[in-house]
């Protein structure tokens, strides 16, 4: 092995490497909870219009396609079940496991991203983007679809950001997973990233029902 | 040759002042100290700048006419003095700076949870400024520090988008700064120190990152949905594609309303310090004290409908909405009756922080009651959008806030850099602020009363003589914190000399430390065996 | 004032006062909850199908909600977290909560007078 893993030593402020973790973890959940309000607008628009106009958004909500995206969030959830892998492994110290479940997740996750990117760009050539060309073909009260659209954009695309950062910090998890800077006796970065990274699933699956379920009973699973 | 028992003149103490030198180790520090002193810097650039616009704004309504500027210009002042002041200097005010640096060692920590990441939050406030600054130069914002729509996302024709982009960011390093805050406090605290012998800066503080947490994030995405609706012409908030510019205020004022609680708490604990340790007696209600701090930050967060009682906000939400703000007044009153206890039968040295908390408490007082005379819905009707709304704020905002900060930064500056300040001018100084800020806006209550709507450049006639009055007094307030801010840049310019480590017979762990402190704080971390605010009859040292 | 471990815990200065041991789910654990997620994805989209009036959104929401909870507990490590974790994620959907349901309760209440703009 040509490169030395890194040594883990406490922070100098920190009385010892349970106080370290504990802090982490209390942190990263705390940042979590800003997740959850910052979100929680977006969640309370919908809520609003949603209340306001159930037919335009019902009929607004048909126009996704519920097949994908029943199939993306499966695939977001496997990704979930390779990140909490990843974190198990790294508890367990086992090198090779953390860096294959971290690459699946990345994988997994870009899938998600991808399948996201043909979504976008279905919306954009049948004009179903908000703005100067916006067209909701065939739909009930289409003078207020334009709002459903705006949230779809407007959570997905936030969900998506979170998702694309997400991969980010995979990639540099995974370069230092490979390095071996992950041990038994240290692995926060890898855990709080699960953390992180959960939470954006779970963010998924509240969006699911709500921009793709609404009203199914005409569409069934056609596309 | 005898030896001194003193240490040599020559050498100097370590301290966290002079452990490394050169701009890199002061940039690239983790240091919580250096990053106080880093904020501090910023946050009296942005106050400055925002007081500038303050000067502005009553020169122009020193006259009736609105002869020294147009009105789009004018709107440009008062929203650029708002933005500044409120994210730029009132949310940080104690925090980011007293905050940041005696809050490690009011725990006996060597530093908060995460260093970097407060470093981080400040080069993120900076980011954000710069933001601001390049609007102003640009041209700036006229909407209000508000930012209603649909003229933000619509009409107005300022910089809208970078200004507000500017605000988003600056809530990052506010929320980091809350996270390392309360990680610190739960997790961080020295062996028998429990909550109830923390100092009650402390709590106040933690109160408020509950609030920094939990309200900055629904602004932020807020803000967010006002930039893509100018940008792209989303319709979020626009009545044409079925949007609720209601909703744009309720999600507005959902951290906003909170937000006044961010700037107010800490001071607030910055005053309960100095109320003890210059009456030398323990607070009164400590438990109290403690308590109402983290019960203003929760029922902080469900009143903030009382800005919407005259935006066809429904007649019932309003209701509810008025019983609550009555009731977040208690916690608040209760702390008023703590401090006058605090000093009741206490030998009350009036040195300089101690005027600057009596100020507070006085104009805290006002402040907080003629906010209870806007919170019912009736009288809200006639008082909205008018002085009397403007004067409230001010009143809790500079009379308490502002004086609270000034009062924490004379209290707490012998701690930071080793040096006193002149006295007599201190004091001069204090006394200046308490006269001029009530002529400044003491009239603005009546004008209020009378109708004079804010946001307007111009008036009738009749109301000239209170508005000059408010103006003079502006000059008053501007020369008072010219005098105040001056007296303690001169202080440094003195070396540090062997003063007492606690000048002010303090109690709290920071003063334990050496002042200013080492880098680590505490050479060994200590363990706390006494409770909070014992003050024995050691003799106190009294300021030449 | 009742007492409280935290309040008067001596040693903060050491974490948690369970003294918090590396928990390590097993694996079987972690693929049962899997599949559930799984099977109620699929579910929920099924039963967004199915005309049930005004029951679809509840479901499509407790399914939704109890999928949530299974990644917070299990895959997040809550159930073995600690008591502060806890009221953390606690507080997080208070405040949430608090904020839907505050501001929709003067959407919900708005034309209760019957007055324009009332």
């Amino acid at each position: 092995m040509a490169s030395q893993a890194p040594v883990f030593q406490v922070r100098h402020h920190f009385e010892n490497a349970e106080q370290q973790k504990d802090a982490s973890t209390v942190g990263m959940w705390l940042f979590l909870v800003t997740e959850i309000m910052f979100f929680g607008g977006l969640f309370l628009a919908y809520f609003v219009y949603r209340q306001w106009y159930p037919e335009a958004f019902a009929s607004a909500s048909g126009k996704t396609n519920l097949l994908i995206g029943a199939f993306n969030t499966t695939v977001l959830i496997c990704s979930s079940l390779t990140m909490a892998l990843a974190v198990h492994y790294a508890q367990l110290g086992k090198k090779n496991l953390i860096v294959l479940f971290l690459i699946l997740t990345l994988l997994l996750g870009g899938a998600f991203l991808g399948v996201k990117a043909y979504e976008y760009h279905d919306k954009w050539v049948h004009h179903e983007v908000p703005g100067a060309n916006f067209e909701c073909e065939g739909c009930v009260d289409p003078g207020h679809t334009s709002l459903f659209f705006a949230l779809y954009f407007g959570m997905t695309g936030l969900h998506a950001t979170h998702m694309i950062v997400g991969a980010v910090i995979l990639l540099y998890l995974i370069w230092q997973a490979k390095k071996g800077a992950y041990t038994a006796k240290w692995f926060t970065p890898v855990e709080m990233f699960g953390l992180y990274w959960h939470f954006v699933d779970i963010v998924w699956i509240f969006l699911f029902p709500l921009l793709y379920l609404i009203d199914r009973t005409k569409t069934g699973f056609g596309i | 040759m005898t030896t001194a028992t003193a240490a040599p003149p020559q050498t100097e103490r370590k301290t966290y002042l002079n452990s490394a030198h050169g701009v890199k180790s002061w940039l690239l520090t983790s240091d919580h100290k250096r990053i106080a002193v880093l904020y501090m810097i910023s946050v009296l650039v942005f106050f400055i700048l925002g007081g500038l616009f303050a000067v502005l704004i009553r020169l122009e309504l020193a006259t009736p006419a609105g002869d020294l500027v147009e009105s789009n210009t004018y709107n440009k002042f008062f929203t650029m003095h708002g933005v500044l002041m409120v994210f730029f200097v009132l949310i940080p005010a104690v925090p980011a700076t007293l905050g940041n640096f005696m809050i490690p060692m009011m725990v006996g920590a060597k530093d908060l949870a995460f260093p970097k990441i407060n470093l981080l939050s400040w080069y993120i406030y900076v980011v954000a400024g710069l933001f601001v600054l390049t609007s102003l130069m640009m041209g700036g914002v006229d909407t209000g520090w508000t930012f209603y729509t649909p003229f933000s996302t619509s009409y107005s024709n300022g910089y809208v988008i970078v200004t507000g982009l500017g605000i988003f960011i600056s809530g990052f390093s506010s929320i980091l700064t809350g996270l390392n805050f309360i990680v610190t406090i739960h997790r961080m605290r020295a062996p028998g120190l429990t909550w109830f012998r923390l100092p009650l800066f402390v709590w106040a503080n933690y109160a408020t990152s509950l609030v920094q947490i939990l309200g900055t994030p629904v602004v932020a995405v807020t803000l967010f949905l006002v930039v893509l609706e100018r940008g792209l012409h989303i319709g979020f908030f626009d009545p044409a594609y079925g949007g609720d510019p209601v909703l744009f205020q309720h999600m507005f004022w959902f951290y906003s309303h909170p937000a006044v609680y961010i700037m107010i708490l800490p001071p607030m604990g910055a005053v309960t310090e100095i109320v003890s340790t210059f009456s030398s007696k323990k607070p009164f209600g400590y438990t109290f004290i403690a308590f109402s701090s983290v019960a203003i930050a929760v029922f902080g967060f469900i009143v903030w409908g009382h800005h919407l009682f005259v935006a066809s906000q429904s007649i019932y939400a309003g209701m509810v909405f008025s019983i609550l703000s009555y009731i977040v007044g208690i916690p608040s009153a209760i702390k008023v009756f703590n401090w006058t206890g605090t000093m009741y039968k206490a030998s009350v040295r009036l040195e300089t922080p101690m005027l600057y908390a009596l100020g507070f408490i006085g104009l805290f007082t006002v402040g907080g009651l003629t906010g209870l005379f806007l919170a019912s819905t009736g009288m809200n009707v006639h008082l909205t959008d008018t002085y009397f709304v403007v004067a409230h704020f001010h009143y809790v905002m500079v009379g308490g806030a502002i004086m609270g900060t000034t009062g924490g930064m004379f209290y707490w500056w012998p701690k930071m850099f080793g040096r006193m300040y002149n006295q007599a001018w201190s004091k001069a100084g204090a006394i200046l602020i308490f006269f001029g800020f009530n002529f400044t806006f003491f009239p603005q209550f009546i004008l209020g009363y009378m109708g004079m709507p804010r946001r307007y450049h111009a008036y009738p006639p009749e109301w000239a003589l209170l508005n000059s009055l408010s103006s003079a007094g502006a000059t008053v307030l501007g020369l008072g914190y010219a005098i105040a801010i001056g007296c303690l840049l001169v202080s440094l310019l003195k070396p540090v000399t062997e003063t007492a480590d606690n000048p002010w017979g303090a109690t709290t762990l920071e003063w334990k430390t050496q002042s200013p402190p080492t880098t680590e704080n505490f050479e060994v971390t200590p363990v706390v065996t006494e409770e909070a605010y014992t003050y024995s009859s050691e003799e106190v040292v009294h300021v030449g | 004032m009742k007492k409280h471990d935290i309040l008067t815990d001596t040693h903060p200065g050491e974490g948690p006062a369970e003294h918090h041991a590396e928990h390590i789910v097993p694996l079987p654990v972690y693929f049962a909850v899997f599949a559930a997620l799984i099977v109620l994805t699929w579910v929920t989209a099924f039963v967004a199908t199915i005309d049930l009036g005004r029951l679809n959104v509840f479901v499509a929401l407790s399914i939704a909600i109890f999928k949530a909870s299974l990644v917070l507990l299990f895959f997040m490590h809550v159930k073995y977290g600690t008591r502060l974790t806890k009221m953390i994620v606690a507080a997080g959907l208070y405040w949430l909560i608090l904020l839907l349901f505050i501001v929709m309760q003067d959407i919900w209440t708005r034309n209760w007078m019957g007055v324009p703009g009332r």
